[in-house]
């Protein structure tokens, strides 16, 4: 088992830098190409609801957990944010409670698509955590 | 700075080339941008130019989205190139590929 933890400022910019450091911890296991590319889609989409709706823009930490157990790759981001009363409706897919129309509320369904398993856990006030899974196949 | 748009004019045609990076951070100042080009100059097509982006997510897309909503509801269109798989995964995923026609390069995304 390998781990890395490790906490980022809820900023934009900081988007790129959690998937790059993802994709280059994940390289070990020789993913394709394919793999990484969807991890990093997963992985940026989990950050970038951290910050603008957990933190709603504004300061705070947002935690990335990544393990690999065999081929087996489990990316945790957690925040300490304002969190999901109805989390099912949130997973929805085209669901936003942006007003802007420039949100496409696809986040949660990119994750799914992407990843093997997402798992959503939250509570109003006490932040959300989401648990993103992913086999690797082994490439010769 | 890789991480701006720059914006080409031809006729009624604007063409929007996308930075490196299509996230939220990187889509920050296209709305506006656009939202101001659209408001001076007559455009009846957006022409997305994807040849240098390695790396898209939901945020790209509801950008895509929502200009796309812009040319339809003034009769106009939108089309793209230059996508590499990444781009190609993100846009079949949330459907819209369908939305928008895919050219191989920009002569033939302009003219369509």
């Amino acid at each position: 088992m390998e781990r890395f933890r490790m906490e980022l400022e809820s900023l934009s910019k900081n988007e790129e830098f959690a998937r790059v450091v993802t994709a280059v911890f994940m390289s070990r296991m020789n993913p394709t190409l394919e793999e990484i590319e969807d991890v990093k889609t997963a992985v940026s989409e989990a950050v970038t609801n951290a910050e603008i709706h957990g933190y709603r823009g504004g300061n705070g930490l947002i935690r990335l957990d990544a393990e690999i157990d065999g081929q087996q790759l489990t990316i945790r981001v957690s925040d300490a944010g304002v969190g999901i009363s109805d989390v099912r409706r949130a997973m929805e897919p085209m669901f936003t409670t942006d007003k802007s129309g420039e949100r496409s509320g696809m986040g949660f369904s990119f994750m799914e698509a992407f990843m093997d398993e997402v798992q959503v856990e939250s509570a109003p006030g006490e932040g959300t955590r989401v648990t993103l899974k992913k086999q690797i196949c082994k490439s010769v | 700075m890789s991480q701006t748009f720059y914006y080409e004019a031809r006729a009624h045609v604007l063409i929007i080339h996308l930075p490196k990076e299509l996230d939220n951070h990187n889509c920050r100042n296209l709305r506006y941008e656009t939202d101001l080009l659209l408001s001076e100059n007559y455009v009846n097509r957006i022409v997305f130019d994807f040849s240098n982006t390695e790396f898209m997510d939901s945020s790209g897309i509801g950008v895509l989205l929502n200009r796309y909503k812009q040319m339809k509801a003034s009769g106009g269109k939108v089309t793209l190139y230059g996508a590499s798989a990444q781009v190609g995964r993100v846009l079949a995923q949330s459907g819209v590929e369908r939305l928008m026609e895919h050219y191989d390069d920009k002569e033939a995304a302009v003219i369509g």
